[in-house]
């Protein structure tokens, strides 16, 4: 469906490239105006200096420290139609969704693993994954959990409302590109086919009183990936000013092959990646850094030295997949399959503390 | 009656020589962490309560590393609000023995800056509780004066924005924060280097309290010696009493010393 290249297109392809001179000032002075200017590939040559001054920033403001967290994949069952996913209506694919018992038993095996903060993640299915089940899910991990936080289906109505009387701490919502073309094209049927519903999502979420909001794009899914990480270094400093209580962290995984067998766009590199990563610790102290098991390990080593405040370890992406894998599509491949110990153990040789509990149970 | 050397501190009826309290976030490890509270000399260490995990005491929980003769003084760090704050007092009271607590409300993420309103709610329900309050507050006189009041055991005015290593930015308020104190004053947060903890000192705080300045040095055991040293000679030199300062230069033999 390719369009004939407008103007204004023409016109950026043509607008001349960051001189050396100006990505030195981009760099002395870090800011949204000219995280463009971090990101470009003029700035490719300065990346060590750039990832030096990203490390600075983060051990500031976050220290030695950093935190882990598992996703716990409650449902693969899916409404919605998302050409790059796994979980995608239209697949053929094995589809779950566990029980709240179900639920509890996942969880008590990631705790036996150490970890103290959960992500419950599930495809959008309004009736298996309803807003009653997810309260029941929260209120059960409640006496054991002390950071719980939802990866689901964006919601209009009283359901964050509801989930934070249950004592839910966070909610993550990717927009997955911020390109209003692109994200049409994507996302073909369901409720997440809505741009604005979604983008909306998250200030409803904070206006509920979700303390820790998560946001992100998939870096590969549309052209210009640069745009992505911009749209999301803007999206998570409106955040923070608006909602001051709240913290926010950005995630920017790079799309990865799943049983949708999507092709990404275009290939982010390790080293755009990591440039990627170092501009926005940069331009935003504040917002913490979420890295999952998408990425390699040795990427995950270098990057939690510059940027990364907050891992996964560990990851299954298939429901019910900690206690029996195998049962359910998965929502797409992880790269690092170390455990969590040997990923704390890495922390610990890096000189960064494994932090698997930085949270307390806000109700009950 | 003059202050001297051999006074302690006396925070809750308890008494301490060390004037240096500490903190235990931030630090590359448990271990690391351990050694630098060793070399801190402190009495007082400070730990979050988020951060403890009572299901993993004995293997490795972050309580397990603190030196068992340091007084424990648990926070409430990561409290937004009043209730917050009560419940996790009361959570550290029931998983520690302790009835100390460091009242912490900060509902700003960013600035980590406390909330006078909801502190001074917290403090006065926390003290009918039973609670010895040692509240992190703004470095401001009235504020200060109301947790007092109310019955806090010390008041902890921030030097700079927690975790800055700023320094003394707000000595001109700490001043008048000490002269008026019937309480200690502890500096809390902002103290980046070891001169920052003597210049607190130096205009007569109480004592001081030392996290992130230590934990994220290169060498946070010698970076904790460091304040430890600082934090006495910061005494020493508001014990001793510094001469006036002057406008212009005093010789040491004025030209009139033979006329006496």
């Amino acid at each position: 469906m390719s369009q004939p290249r407008g103007r204004f297109a023409a016109y950026l392809d043509d607008l001349p490239a960051p001189t050396p001179t100006e990505v030195e000032l981009a760099l002395a002075q870090p800011s949204l105006a000219n995280l463009a200017t971090l990101l470009s590939p003029a700035a490719s040559p300065y990346l060590e200096q750039l990832a030096q001054q990203a490390r600075e920033v983060t051990l500031q403001r976050f220290g030695r420290a950093v935190r882990l967290f598992a996703p716990l994949y409650v449902s693969n069952a899916c409404l919605s139609s998302c050409t790059y996913c796994g979980f995608s209506k239209d697949l053929q694919v094995a589809r779950r969704t566990l029980t709240v018992e179900q639920v509890v038993e996942e969880a008590q095996a990631l705790v036996a693993q150490g970890f103290r903060h959960l992500l419950l993640v599930s495809g959008e299915h309004r009736i298996e994954v309803s807003k009653d089940y997810l309260v029941r899910c929260v209120e059960a991990l409640r006496p054991f959990v002390p950071s719980v936080s939802i990866e689901t289906q964006t919601w209009s109505d009283d359901t964050y409302a509801l989930l934070v009387e249950a004592g839910l701490e966070g909610a993550v919502h990717y927009q997955e590109t911020y390109d209003r073309d692109r994200y049409a094209e994507v996302h073909t049927a369901g409720w997440k086919r809505d741009y604005d519903r979604r983008l909306a999502s998250t200030e409803r979420a904070a206006e509920a009183g979700v303390r820790r909001l998560g946001i992100g794009a998939l870096l590969g899914l549309a052209a210009d990936w640069r745009a992505d990480v911009r749209a999301v270094a803007e999206h998570a400093v409106w955040l923070q000013r608006h909602y001051w209580r709240t913290e926010v962290t950005v995630s920017l995984p790079r799309i990865k092959p799943s049983a949708s067998g999507f092709q990404p766009l275009v290939p982010v590199t390790d080293a755009e990646y990591v440039q990627a990563m170092a501009a926005v610790r940069l331009v935003a102290p504040e917002v913490g850094i979420v890295l999952s098991t998408r990425e390699p390990a040795v990427l995950r080593d270098g990057l939690v030295r510059i940027a990364v405040t907050t891992m996964s370890a560990g990851s299954s992406t298939e429901p019910g997949g900690y206690l029996h894998p195998g049962e359910a599509q998965e929502q797409f491949a992880i790269s690092d399959e170390r455990t969590p110990a040997e990923v704390a153990a890495m922390l610990e040789a890096a000189g960064y503390e494994p932090v698997w509990k930085d949270a307390f149970a806000l109700k009950g | 009656m003059k202050a001297t050397l051999e006074d302690p501190l006396l925070v809750a009826g308890r008494s301490f020589t060390s004037r240096l309290l500490v903190g235990t976030g931030k630090f590359r490890s448990h271990a690391v962490m351990r050694e630098a509270l060793l070399a801190s000399g402190s009495q007082i260490v400070t730990v979050a309560l988020r951060r403890v995990d009572l299901s993993k005491a004995g293997e490795g929980d972050i309580l397990d590393f603190v030196p068992s003769a340091m007084t424990l003084l648990p926070n409430t760090s990561g409290a937004v609000d009043a209730d917050e704050a009560v419940r996790l007092a009361r959570l550290g009271r029931a998983a520690t023995g302790a009835d100390l607590v460091k009242l912490e409300v900060t509902p700003d993420p960013r600035t980590l800056a406390p909330d006078p309103i909801e502190t001074l709610k917290a403090a006065e329900r926390l003290i009918a509780e039973g609670f010895a309050v040692l509240p992190y507050c703004s470095a401001d006189p009235v504020l200060c004066r109301h947790l007092e009041e109310a019955g806090c055991a010390t008041v902890m005015p921030l030097g700079a924005w927690i975790g800055s290593n700023r320094g003394l930015r707000t000595r001109d308020a700490i001043e008048v924060i000490v002269a008026q104190a019937g309480v200690p004053v502890v500096v809390d947060a902002g103290l980046g280097v070891p001169s920052d903890a003597a210049e607190a000192m130096e205009v007569g705080a109480d004592a001081v309290l030392v996290n992130t300045a230590i934990a994220v040095a290169q060498d946070p055991v010698l970076m904790a010696r460091a304040f430890a040293l600082a934090t006495e000679a910061g005494r020493l030199g508001f014990l001793a009493g510094r001469g006036a300062v002057l406008e212009v230069a005093e010789a040491s033999s004025p030209l009139t010393g033979f006329l006496s």
